[in-house]
């Protein structure tokens, strides 16, 4: 885009975060502070992970952007668009085309190879802000490895619920060392991300923050053994495409009760519809 | 309702933006708004917009509040973001208010001091009833005309600093800490502080403000001065090694002298709290100068009780952009995370009265 360098940051934004990136991967799931830029798009709509996307990107890359698994809800749309226009890439909906991958609140059903980037929106990266708020304390915290607190809050929804009650944005244990949050994708998607071979990035651009999982890593959700981690989905086949396995949206249909569900991920859903025509 | 598969996300964009240009022009048959009508007309949203946006630029600013619709949060937004973009050729030296070109210049402590009350261009003293010749005809408006005092204007807290009686001002640091390059990080450092409440929003500011005066970490404020005026920007170019000046800017300062720190041992001193800000924006100057004061409460002794002592809870709140955006993000889709809560909340009402109820510790 004439005017704006290529994926619209300047190189030297780009060296900032990139560097933040190397050091976020060296240290799986720590929190790396770094200059977050104000995006043309606002906060709290995907600048970290805008500004991840526009380090890594080259001209060669093919980029994928999905909001709620879709490629075309608006968001997505917006995003994709930007560095269409800003970057001039490549870019496809379609999972094991991208190189890159954008995602707001979801991974993918198709799983990701060592080929691929996937990069989160994060709109808060502290796992542990709901227990204690002050980011001064929560750091000595991560420092110190102190997790019992997020331990007893798993432990008060049992005793309340007779479960553990966290649906979203599930906490997990990164390489055995740090309480990270996995942004706002289901607990469903937990699993996806233990020794995922891509290279996972978060930006957080709100609280300026970077995170990262190599690939292979482990990564662990929280839970007990007698108590063990469920991954939760509506327990229906996909209405379009019959998968019993895939993440489920759930659509009104009327006004007297009626459901339907379709899959989450769209690609994944048009893929399968088109295997089986 | 048979399910239609939500497409059309692009077109839906395109029509949206062209439907809200067209409504941004409003009735065709209302001459459009000039940004130089903007500029010289509604100033004092300029001057917040170019304080937010951190940008000083009354062209540019006048620009974002047409195309903003007026909405200031949005058009300091705009600014922003632009300026994110801008290169950087270098920084200037510190100004200097003392030597500012006065429009206004009061002082609540001092009945006459040297350089005088100037009382300039304020609402302070207006009578709040609607004007309605502004609407029938509009206004010739001439003000009369004065020599300006050739007098030296110092600045009250040098006047009192000189005494002793009020503390100094901090050692600065070699190189300020840049909040628009680097994240902030707690404890802030003073300089670190200032910038985030320079153009932090004016509202939540004032609230601030205004908490303390109502008791949440009062520290007796007194307006030791307020001065409004251009001062000039002068920078060293390092091919040249002495300032040049390249421009004026115009500035709003208020130095709030608060009640004393000292002990046995350290004479009671006034302590300082400042508040500076792009253009004619005293209300801000004055909230940032209440607030700056009150997040020195740990520096000077003081318990910190209320929020407005609170830096991580002020700096990490008090900006507008990351607020609008934040709050506002609740309109995106959060299908996913809702679908996950429904099957959570599904499970756990199908729970109900099994063993979990039973157990003591869920009481409460």
């Amino acid at each position: 885009m004439k005017g704006y360098n290529f994926a619209y940051l300047d190189e030297q934004t780009k060296r900032m975060l990139r560097r933040a990136l190397l050091k976020a991967v060296a240290i799986p799931g720590h929190q790396i502070p770094f200059g977050a830029r104000e995006m043309p798009l606002p906060y709290g709509w995907g600048t970290g992970g805008i500004q991840v996307t526009a380090s890594v990107i080259g001209r060669g890359d093919t980029l994928k952007v999905i909001d709620q698994g879709a490629d075309d809800t608006t968001n997505a749309v917006s995003i994709r668009r930007f560095f269409a226009k800003t970057a001039g890439v490549r870019t496809t909906t379609r999972t094991a085309e991208a190189t890159v991958i954008q995602t707001r609140h979801r991974i993918p059903e198709t799983p990701l190879t060592d080929a691929q980037i996937i990069v989160y929106q994060v709109p808060q990266p502290e796992p542990l802000y709901k227990l204690e708020p002050s980011r001064t304390e929560t750091r000595r915290m991560h420092a110190l490895a102190d997790y019992g607190a997020m331990h007893v809050k798993l432990y008060e929804q049992v005793a309340r619920y007779g479960q553990i009650a966290i649906s979203y944005d599930y906490p997990v244990m990164v390489n055995g060392r740090h309480l990270m949050a996995p942004s706002p994708i289901p607990a469903f998607d937990n699993p996806k991300m233990h020794r995922m071979k891509a290279l996972q990035l978060f930006g957080a651009g709100r609280e300026k923050r970077i995170y990262a999982v190599p690939p292979y890593t482990e990564v662990v959700s929280l839970d007990f053994e007698d108590y063990p981690f469920r991954a939760g989905r509506a327990p229906h086949a996909c209405a379009l495409c019959g998968d019993t396995a895939s993440y489920l949206d759930e659509v009104v249909t009327d006004d007297r009760g009626g459901r339907m569900f379709v899959c989450s991920d769209t690609n994944h859903c048009a893929t399968r519809r088109e295997r089986a025509a | 309702m048979a399910y239609v598969a939500v497409k059309g996300g692009e077109r839906a964009i395109d029509a949206a933006h062209a439907w809200l240009a067209a409504e941004r022009r409003g009735d065709t048959a209302v001459p459009e708004l000039e940004t130089a009508q903007i500029r010289e007309q509604l100033g004092r949203a300029v001057d917040r917009v170019m304080a937010e946006g951190s940008l000083y630029d009354p062209d540019l600013a006048a620009l974002a509040i047409k195309q903003a619709q007026g909405d200031l949060i949005e058009a300091g937004f705009l600014l922003r973001a632009l300026r994110t973009t801008l290169p950087r050729f270098g920084v200037s030296l510190p100004i200097e208010t003392e030597t500012m070109r006065l429009a206004r210049r009061i002082s609540a402590i001092f009945k006459d001091l040297p350089g005088g009350q100037v009382l300039g261009p304020t609402y302070d003293y207006t009578h709040r009833l609607l004007d309605f010749s502004l609407a029938a005809n509009g206004t010739q408006a001439t003000a009369p005309e004065a020599e300006a005092r050739d007098e030296a204007a110092p600045r009250v807290p040098d006047i009192l600093g000189r005494e002793g009686l009020l503390e100094a001002d901090g050692a600065s640091a070699a190189e300020p800490f840049d909040l628009t390059r680097a994240p902030l990080t707690f404890p802030a450092s003073r300089d670190a502080r200032l910038q985030g409440l320079a153009r932090g929003d004016e509202g939540f500011l004032l609230g601030l403000g205004y908490s303390t005066q109502r008791g949440y970490g009062n520290n007796h404020p007194f307006v030791g001065e307020l001065r409004v005026g251009e001062v000039d920007v002068e920078i060293v170019p390092p091919e040249l090694g002495f300032s040049v000046c390249i421009g004026t800017v115009e500035l709003t300062e208020c130095q709030m002298v608060n009640q004393f720190a000292g002990s046995k041992t350290q004479p009671a001193q006034f302590t300082r709290g400042y508040g500076l800000a792009f253009g004619h924006a005293e209300r801000r100057a004055m909230a940032m100068a209440l607030v700056d004061r009150a997040l020195r409460a740990e520096e000077l002794g003081e318990a910190r009780t209320a929020p407005a002592q609170d830096a991580e809870f002020v700096l990490s709140t008090c900006d507008n952009v990351e607020a609008t955006g934040f709050v506002e993000h609740l309109k995106l889709p959060h299908y996913v995370d809702f679908q996950s809560e429904l099957e959570t909340i599904r499970r756990l009402r199908g729970n109900t009265g099994k063993p979990a109820t039973s157990l003591p510790e869920a009481a409460g």
